[in-house]
């Protein structure tokens, strides 16, 4: 698997996503600190509202989903893989971690979900 | 016409009201329709309509809406209709009526639901023009039609249905007079202190109510239309005369029973065409029902028994095995003029024998009282003025014979939590719920053991609830109390983190000293929170504490809006409205809100609030123009907030040459006194200076409106989907006043509302609505008075403009850029232009203009 840097984790803000650019698109970074894996990475577009959006969304829990809720019509989509749970429709999903003060992503290609 | 049909035999029902129209469908319920060939004949031009409703038609509702039917179901099973016809003539050995058109109709059987009409007594003058009855459309039209010149109203009649003629002319603006000829208000339902309490309730809303009163003669007015003449009553002392533009009688009904009588069929000594348990006439093939018919010597002018009239004429002519006609009960729970009025039984205690208990608050403005059995078991009747809360349940123990409990005055004292309250679970399956098309308890539960989950589902099963809406509260509890029966989860959680309702959260983080978020979930809940419970105690914090919304421990509770402090619209672009308080606004202010709507190129747009709106923001422009709107002295609008948005106002008495109070100063005093408060919904607020109500106060969350005598308050109004008039509060309020109760009512709703509940579905579930929330607020009834006025100052001491705020702290303000880790901006963003200002572009142009370029 290939970790790229793509921001430091000042940027992130507890329980709330931010957007960043990776490899030329648009990703939302989600910041769970009282989780196990802590940082999640979907890509910024959602495709309900086809607007780049998802990383300004509420995070929270739907059974034992995490999920981001789109802030537009409120679709929620699963961290772990970018399902959405009421549409048939996904949007990619990254592997992430933070290692010594950086948030890497897995690249694209080699994505795990 | 077919073969079959010709050779069906036919029936004739004769009048399509809603006794006529109830039939046809029990007809249908049953297959009539195979059987015979119906025909309905209706002297009104429109097809039934809802007639216990026909004061909304006053409301907005058209004529479209109030009815049953446009033909569709008639036509569609094959049922002739005609309107605006009148049958002349009844021939019973000839099996024909006879059409005013001349032409004769051949029956089998024949239905008579021809209903009544209202009796105007015949005092001299009682046919001049601009006088009118309160029964059809046409009717209404008529009145409507002459209230535009008219300045004053009178109606001839106070009972039930004269009041609520009463009702509708003073909402069409006319000052309005009530002159009955019995010593009290509804003499039928009530006895004398509740006629009295109701009285005095109805005068405190400007209505003149004379008792006692016969008119002699109607004659030309000096100062209106027309003077009523009294007649004199020695020892009394009272005005001899009223003059009036308008004269409506509502003075009872009386059968139309012409065809009847005049064919031979037996009629009744004072009118009423005479019927049996069957609904069927002194002829074999003719039945009659509704309000024409008579019944061991009564008139029902009620719907609910001509429902159940239908019912038994239809059982007997299709042999259905339906239950016969024996009787109906005359109990009647209804708000006339804002006043709940509920009877029940035997209201004036004329059984053997009966004991009574009243108990009467003349603060509150309430009276109640029961009848009981000698023996104190059972509940004969009741009398309820000023407050229904506790009617469903006298109800039930009256139609059900339900042993009363030890002391029976307890059901009519003021609630404490010793009450004892009658659950529905012990209500026998065959306890009538709702009584308009008689429902009872089992049909709901089979219908819910049939799949209906819902209330919905069960109305539109059972078609409980559908007639006047009386039961509507008391079928929710029944359809819970069996969906638990059933094991069926009745969740009053907020989410699935939170086993709680809104209130017990709120009164956990009062009471617990809660300040933040993980604070609560992790003592009260589980999980990590959602997009329910998250906004929602982001708001209750908001509320409680008044922190700023996006401190570190907050930020995560903000949907996107409250986040960035901006309106968040499809493109992803935001939104921005600078707080306009009152839509009062200097022209240098005005230029500033141009100059930066045209340097970040804004598309500009004024508000339903008097306010401005700058549409399509980048998220990274906001602090820019936030730093702009800020040196020129805006504050925040919270537009994005479910909060206090606008106090919508008239210019009031400094230019208006109408106006009795300065609504503009009122205006921005209160918007700057509660703007920013977070609450369970958005509010929205308006001051008119005087009763043209050019600010449309009565449709506002807090609607003030300016009076000779100060302010009237009216609470609880909306406009959005469910637009609903707001209650009239309290009138003639000093300043003072005025901004205490909005104190005590804002803050008693932010504490007790739900999730997402506009103040009007909030009074209506406090139990005891309106007249609750008065003694709550007015009179103190829970101690709670002083609590609430204390968290309303901590809040409007503690405000901050949320953006200057976020303005001084970088830290906020880099959460604005796009990308953490690029400073380029979204390329999705796209605007075109459209009447010389930009919009997002659609999908399809973006397409194009990305090809093209």
């Amino acid at each position: 698997m290939q970790w790229q840097t793509v921001c430091k984790q000042e940027d992130l803000i507890p329980d709330v996503g931010v957007a960043a650019i990776f490899e030329e698109q648009q990703v939302a970074i989600f910041y769970l600190p009282k989780t196990e894996q802590k940082v999640f990475a979907l890509g910024n577009w959602d495709p309900c509202s086809k607007a780049n959006v998802l990383s300004r969304g509420l995070l929270g829990n739907l059974g034992n989903k995490l999920v981001v809720a789109s802030p537009l019509y409120k679709q929620h989509f699963d961290l772990q893989t970018g399902q959405c749970l009421e549409e048939n429709v996904s949007v990619p999903c990254w592997a992430a971690r933070l290692v010594d003060g950086k948030v890497e992503l897995a690249s694209h290609e080699n994505r795990e979900c | 016409m077919t073969q079959t049909q010709q050779h069906k035999p036919q029936l004739v029902v004769v009048g399509n009201g809603m006794v006529g129209h109830h039939f046809i469908e029990e007809c249908l319920t049953h297959s009539g329709h195979e059987h015979y060939q119906i025909t309905v004949i209706g002297a009104e031009a429109n097809l039934a309509y809802d007639r216990v409703h026909l004061s909304d038609y006053f409301n907005g509702k058209s004529a479209a809406e109030l009815a049953f039917t446009n033909g569709t179901l008639y036509n569609r099973n094959g049922i002739q209709y005609r309107t605006s016809t009148k049958v002349v003539s009844l021939n019973p050995d000839a099996h024909t009526v006879t059409l005013d058109s001349g032409e004769n109709l051949r029956y089998d059987k024949l239905v008579l639901a021809t209903g009544s009409y209202p009796f105007v007594p015949p005092i001299t003058g009682h046919d001049r023009k601009n006088t009118f009855v309160y029964r059809t459309l046409e009717d209404l039209d008529a009145i409507k039609a002459c209230a535009e010149t008219a300045k004053t109203g009178t109606v001839v009649g106070g009972g039930l249905l004269g009041l609520e003629a009463a009702n509708a002319l003073k909402n069409l603006g006319l000052e309005t007079s009530v002159v009955e000829f019995a010593p009290r208000l509804m003499p039928v339902q009530l006895d004398e202190a509740g006629g009295a309490q109701l009285k005095s309730m109805i005068e405190s809303l400007g209505v003149r109510v004379y008792t006692a009163t016969a008119t002699q003669k109607i004659i030309d007015g000096d100062n209106a239309v027309h003077r009523m003449v009294f007649a004199n009553q020695e020892g009394k002392e009272q005005d001899s005369y009223l003059e009036t533009d308008l004269i409506l009688f509502s003075a009872g009904i009386r059968p139309y029973d012409q065809l009847a009588r005049e064919s031979g069929l037996e009629v009744g000594d004072r009118g009423g065409i005479t019927i049996n348990n069957h609904c069927l006439t002194s002829h074999p093939d003719i039945y009659a029902i509704g309000e024409c018919a008579l019944w061991q010597g009564r008139i029902y002018g009620l719907v609910a028994p001509g429902y159940s009239m239908a019912k038994a004429a239809v059982a007997h002519l299709f042999s259905t095995g339906g239950n016969a006609f024996t009787g109906a009960d005359m109990s009647t729970k209804l708000k006339l003029l804002g006043c709940d009025v509920g009877s029940i039984g035997d209201a004036h205690a004329t059984t053997a024998g009966a004991k009574t208990f009243f108990y009467q608050d003349d603060i509150a403005g309430c009276y109640r009282k029961i009848v009981v059995s000698a023996d104190a078991k059972k509940l004969l009747g009741a009398v309820l003025v000023g407050d229904n809360s506790q009617y469903d349940t006298l109800l039930q123990y009256y139609l059900n014979g339900i042993d009363l409990p030890e002391q029976p005055e307890s059901l009519i004292l003021p609630t404490t939590s010793e009450s004892p309250a009658l659950g529905v679970d012990a209500l026998p399956a065959s306890a009538s719920i709702c009584s308009c098309l008689n429902v009872t308890k089992g049909d709901i539960s089979t219908a819910v053991a049939n799949g209906a989950l819902s209330v919905a589902d069960v109305k539109s099963a059972t078609k409980a609830s559908t007639g006047c809406g009386g039961c509507a509260a008391l079928l929710k509890k029944v359809v819970d109390n069996e969906l638990l029966a059933l094991g069926v989860e009745v969740s009053t959680d907020v989410c699935e983190h939170f086993a709680y309702t809104r209130q017990a959260l709120y009164d956990l983080i009062k009471i617990g000293e809660i300040k933040t978020f993980d604070e609560l979930i992790s003592k009260h809940g589980r999980g990590y929170g959602c997009m329910v419970c998250r906004p929602l105690v982001g708001s209750m914090l908001a509320s409680i504490w008044n922190e700023y919304v996006l401190a570190e421990p907050h930020v995560s509770l903000q949907d996107t809006n409250d986040r960035y402090l901006a309106n968040m619209q499809k493109d992803g672009t935001y939104s921005v409205v600078p707080r306009i308080p009152g839509g009062e606004i200097t022209p240098e202010k005005l230029i500033v809100i141009g100059e930066v709507a045209k340097k970040y190129h804004l598309y500009t747009k004024i508000t339903g609030g008097q306010r401005i709106d700058l549409f399509g923001a980048r998220q990274e422009q906001l602090p820019a123009i936030w730093q702009t709107l800020i040196e020129a002295g805006f504050e925040t609008g919270q537009a994005y907030g479910k909060s206090v948005r606008t106090v919508k106002s008239c210019v009031g008495s400094t230019w208006c040459r109408f106006g009795v109070n300065d609504s503009m100063k009122m205006a921005i005093d209160i918007e700057n006194r509660y703007k920013g408060l977070r609450a369970p919904h958005k509010l929205k607020f308006a001051v008119s200076g005087c009763t043209r109500e050019c600010a449309e106060a009565q449709s506002k969350d807090i609607g003030v409106i300016a009076t000779e005598g100060g302010w009237n308050l009216y609470v609880c109004g909306n406009g959005g989907m469910k637009p609903r008039h707001a209650d009239l509060f309290a009138t003639d309020l000093d300043d003072k006043t005025l901004i205490q109760y909005i104190d005590r009512i804002l803050m008693f709703y932010v504490k007790t509302a739900d999730r997402l509940q506009r103040t009007s579905v909030w009074m209506d579930n406090l139990e005891g609505g309106l007249a609750y929330l008065k003694a709550v607020v007015i009179h103190d009834k829970l101690g709670l008075a002083q609590e609430l006025e204390a968290q309303m100052a901590h809040l409007v001491d503690t405000f901050q403009c949320e953006w200057k705020t976020t303005l001084q702290d970088p830290q906020k303000l880099k959460a604005f850029k796009p990308f953490v880790n690029d400073d380029r901006s979204d390329n999705n963003i796209i605007f075109v232009e459209e009447r010389d200002q930009i919009r997002p572009a659609t999908e399809q142009e973006k397409h194009t203009l990305l090809v093209n370029s």
